[in-house]
């Protein structure tokens, strides 16, 4: 079986901004695969040079082991859910998501069956008859959503697909893809600056910066063990200790990532540091220290006893927690 | 197709002519801003700038002045003939003429711009607008025939000061030297009268859109920083407003510039710069003189615009 | 206090706004009192006595046909080919972001900013130095000239609200370039498309300045109109004229109103 995506080399330049710049890439078909990275990091490029909006400067992408780049979109078995939704303001509900079909020259009858169908798997059945107008953010993301999937897609695309929705019906979006995907089976490529939902939603996750993939693995990997600063920085914001402050600590001279739950405050033992300030979060309290001259964050578990600003504490971790990033980076 | 076997990732294309043609334009998009751009560029390049240039070519010939016949060399003799005193009336006439009647639109435009952009709400916004739109685009020539029916001596004007005991002031504004004439529609008044009411709804528009875009909480910030509702008016609402007028200028002004049947119908035997424009390139058969004669607009609303622009009045249009 | 100034319109500023738009509708109101009339010699004023006659006057004269047909012919060439020329400049400049598309606008623009009289006499002399006869054609060149900016700024407005996202949506799901343009493009600017159509048959249909410069011994109904009002002949007619052309013009300005009102507001720059 070809991998879903294959990018061998990729570069998309516009002028001089090098928006992507040499990237290998493999999704594995049938894997939910997220591109994580800060706006302008290149992950909607990607996404659009796999749609087919965008055509690669330079490289070789491959969709399902089929040379993609000089095809137009409308030529790719890949279909797309945009930030925007996108959904067409003329037509109903019903006719959005039967466009696709419309377009192959599908029977009214038919593609309107099939149209209600797919409103039926992303729970709305019987909106067909609406304008798209009518609906709230949450219901046109589902409509978005079933125009794409009733193509049946070898690939699907989802640009931000959470983005305008609030919180709660974020998280509900989350499971319902994350269910709908493994049921149908489909490849999923979805992009996303939310670490938190890339890490929660995705099988493998790429992190992007300045136009380059800076790691690949899954969740756990990219969590536990990032191979750069940026990638500890930004997955989780991890504490990034230099080499120096790395071996004041007791490790090697190398760059080091320590997550602030890892960090435990006692009485006894470990390394001394003052506490300058600390935040309420609900679930657990952000409490920050400096050491020297160099900065800590720690979160601790609710219920546990939060000193004062300006009071002495002492700080441990297990060896495990300290994951060493080499010299350089 | 979807009974078909399940289909490979890059489905073939739609064939035929059309299909050819979509494909080469997504790999191209220059070729379809090509293809789009071509006729209009033709059409206003070729047919409209090309005319202009003809005409601005020929203001630098001359012409013979026993034959009547145009002489094709390069020469300024007709600048010069165009800076004779007559001719600078002319200029002069036309330009104090256009300079009045936008001064004059702006203050009767700003009231209506306000009220429309301000205070009129739902319906009453709708009625505002078309009623506005709806005189801006009848017809020019029914506008002028309409004055025609108002200024004559026999007319409503006339009826209503003779009504109102006041004929004599109408009698004694004739008497007056410039402004004055025969009649009202035989008079400059007359002809400032038409142009400002045919040119009015040009300023209005401009200067609602200029002042709908301030935004509201902008009059708050200056009455909570202690403005008064006047000191708010003039410090705030008009310098915002201004590039409306300015766009609202180059309309009024431009258009009185380059008009020459309003001072025809209504108005002295003096000329204007368009009624030179028609009679030199007309019955004297001078058409370098008159295509020098359109220059002194085209000049004038280059400078003019060039102004504006810097003013940031094209926001506003 | 500051709550009463923002909710109470002032008095002074309703009056002047009132009396302005009295000013701007009163002379056109006039039109259709003096269409009535039973005085053929001279504008008095009030008209002695009212009577329809006029009208079946102005229903037998052929020369008002003839002009009426001509214009209705030369406005409606002149807005199909506005409507294929803006609209091609419009989804131009719009779609795409090329070097230069300011300078496009301002070309389409520059019909309608300078002066009618500098069209007109550039396109005569045009006409004279290319030896081309005047007819109905040279006519529709003129109109179709200025006509274009205003199909052109109604079809911008709206193309600007058919997202780019759209379009890449009908692609994605299939359709190529001519079958998005059926199915997305034409339907969402189709409205605007009718208004600017409307508003450039409108303003051709009125168009005078440029006309007489380029219709020669032809007459448009503009063109009999300004005969009428610089020799008046026929009085009665040319009221009666005036009344019907002001009732023809509000039919398209009131609908390319309502077909444009919920969103962009048609342009009035254009004329």
């Amino acid at each position: 079986m070809p991998h879903a995506v294959t990018f061998q080399k990729v570069s998309r330049h516009f002028g001089s901004v090098r928006a992507v710049d040499a990237v290998d890439l493999e999704v594995e078909a049938g894997e939910f695969f997220a591109m994580l990275g800060p706006s302008g990091s290149g992950k909607t490029t990607c996404l659009r040079l796999i749609a087919g909006f965008e055509q690669p400067t330079s490289g070789h992408i491959e969709i399902f082991g089929e040379t993609a780049e000089g095809v137009p979109p409308y030529r790719r078995n890949v279909n797309t859910v945009f930030q925007d939704y996108a959904l067409f303001p003329h037509l109903n509900v019903a006719d959005n998501v039967a466009y696709g079909q419309m377009i192959r020259g599908v029977g009214k009858a038919e593609r309107l069956r099939d149209a209600e169908a797919a409103l039926e798997m992303v729970k709305l059945p019987g909106y067909g008859a609406r304008k798209p107008g009518e609906l709230s953010g949450g219901q046109r993301q589902r409509v978005a959503l079933a125009r794409a999937l009733v193509n049946k897609p070898k690939v699907l695309l989802l640009d931000e697909p959470l983005g305008a929705l609030d919180l709660k019906l974020r998280e509900q979006m989350q499971e319902e893809l994350k269910t709908l995907q493994k049921a149908l089976g489909i490849t999923f490529v979805f992009v996303t600056h939310d670490q938190g939902e890339a890490l929660s939603m995705a099988d493998r996750i790429a992190v992007f910066n300045h136009g380059k993939i800076m790691q690949t693995g899954t969740p756990e990997e990219i969590y536990r063990r990032p191979k750069t600063r940026f990638v500890a920085d930004f997955v989780g914001s991890s504490n990034v200790l230099s080499p120096a402050f790395t071996r004041r600590l007791g490790g090697p001279a190398e760059w080091a990532s320590l997550r602030p739950e890892d960090i435990r405050i006692g009485a006894e033992g470990g390394h001394e540091a003052r506490v300058t300030g600390s935040s309420f979060l609900g679930n657990a309290t952000r409490l920050t220290l400096d050491m020297a001259g160099e900065k800590l964050t720690v979160l601790l578990p609710a219920g546990s006893a939060v000193p004062a600003p300006g009071a002495s504490v002492r700080f441990s971790w297990e060896p495990s927690a300290l994951h060493l990033m080499g010299t350089e980076t | 197709m979807t009974a078909a076997a399940a289909p490979g990732a890059i489905l073939p294309g739609r064939g035929g002519l059309g299909g050819a043609l979509s494909d080469a334009f997504w790999r191209n998009p220059k070729l379809l801003l090509f293809v789009m751009l071509t006729p209009p560029l033709l059409w206003l390049g070729i047919i409209y700038l090309g005319s202009l240039f003809a005409l601005l070519i020929q203001s630098f010939f001359s012409i013979d002045e026993f034959s009547g016949l145009v002489v094709r060399e390069f020469t300024l003799k007709t600048y010069g003939e165009l800076l004779r005193p007559s001719n600078l009336d002319i200029i002069v006439r036309t330009v104090t003429m256009a300079g009045l009647v936008t001064i004059a639109s702006a203050i009767i435009a700003f009231p209506i711009a306000y009220y429309a952009a301000r205070y009129a709400k739902g319906r009453w916004k709708a009625i505002f607008y078309l009623g506005v739109m709806l005189p801006l685009w009848s017809s020019y020539l029914v506008k002028v025939y309409a004055w025609k029916l108002i200024l004559a001596k026999e007319g409503i004007l006339s009826w209503i000061f003779a009504k109102l005991h006041l004929t004599p002031l109408i009698d004694g504004w004739l008497a007056l030297p410039v402004v004055g004439g025969n009649s009202l529609s035989v008079s400059p008044t007359g002809t400032f009268l038409v142009f400002v009411y045919v040119w009015l709804p040009f300023m209005i528009l401009p200067v609602q859109a200029a002042l709908e875009r301030v935004p509201t909480n902008l009059l708050e910030a200056s009455a909570d920083l202690g403005a008064s509702p006047r000191q708010t008016f003039s410090h705030v609402l008009l310098p915002l407003a201004l590039p409306g007028v300015i766009a609202g200028s180059i309309f009024t002004f431009s258009l009185t510039l380059g008009d020459y049947i309003i001072p025809q119908i209504i108005g002295t035997s003096h000329l204007f710069i368009g009624m030179a424009v028609y009679a030199h390139q007309g019955t004297a058969g001078n058409i370098p003189l008159a295509a020098a004669f359109t220059v002194v607009p085209v000049v004038i609303m280059g400078i003019y615009l060039w102004l504006a622009k810097r003013a940031g009045a094209f926001n506003a249009l | 206090m500051r709550s009463d100034k923002q909710s109470r319109t002032p008095m002074g500023l309703k009056i002047a706004a009132g009396l302005g738009l009295a000013f701007l509708h009163l002379p056109l109101l006039l039109i259709f009192l003096y269409a009535f009339t039973t005085e053929d010699k001279s504008y008095q004023f009030p008209p002695p006595g009212l009577t329809l006659k006029w009208f079946a006057v102005t229903w037998n004269r052929p020369d008002v046909w003839e002009a009426l047909g001509l214009s209705v012919r030369v406005a409606s060439i002149s807005t199909v080919v506005a409507l294929v020329l803006g609209t091609l400049c419009a989804a131009a400049v719009s779609q795409t972001r090329f070097f230069g598309r300011e300078t496009i606008s301002l070309l389409v623009i520059l019909p309608i900013a300078l002066p009618g009289i500098i069209t007109g006499i550039s396109l005569r002399s045009a006409f004279n130095l290319a030896e081309i006869p005047f007819s109905f054609w040279t006519i529709v060149l003129g109109h179709a000239t200025f006509c274009v900016v205003v199909v052109y700024n109604n079809a911008v407005a709206r193309f600007r609200r058919v997202s780019g996202s759209l379009i890449e949506a009908s692609m994605d799901l299939g359709a190529d370039g001519f079958q998005t343009f059926r199915h997305v493009i034409l339907p969402n600017i189709g409205t605007a498309l009718l208004a600017g159509g409307m508003l450039a048959f409108a303003l051709s249909f009125d168009e005078v300045i440029v006309t007489t410069f380029t219709a020669g011994q032809q007459a448009t109904l503009p063109i009999w109109m300004l005969e009428e009002l610089v020799r008046p002949r026929q009085r009665p007619v040319t009221n009666v004229v005036a009344m019907v052309v002001v009732l023809v013009t509000f039919l398209p300005i009131l609908a390319a109103y309502y077909l444009t009102r919920d969103g962009d507001q048609i342009s009035g720059q254009g004329k």
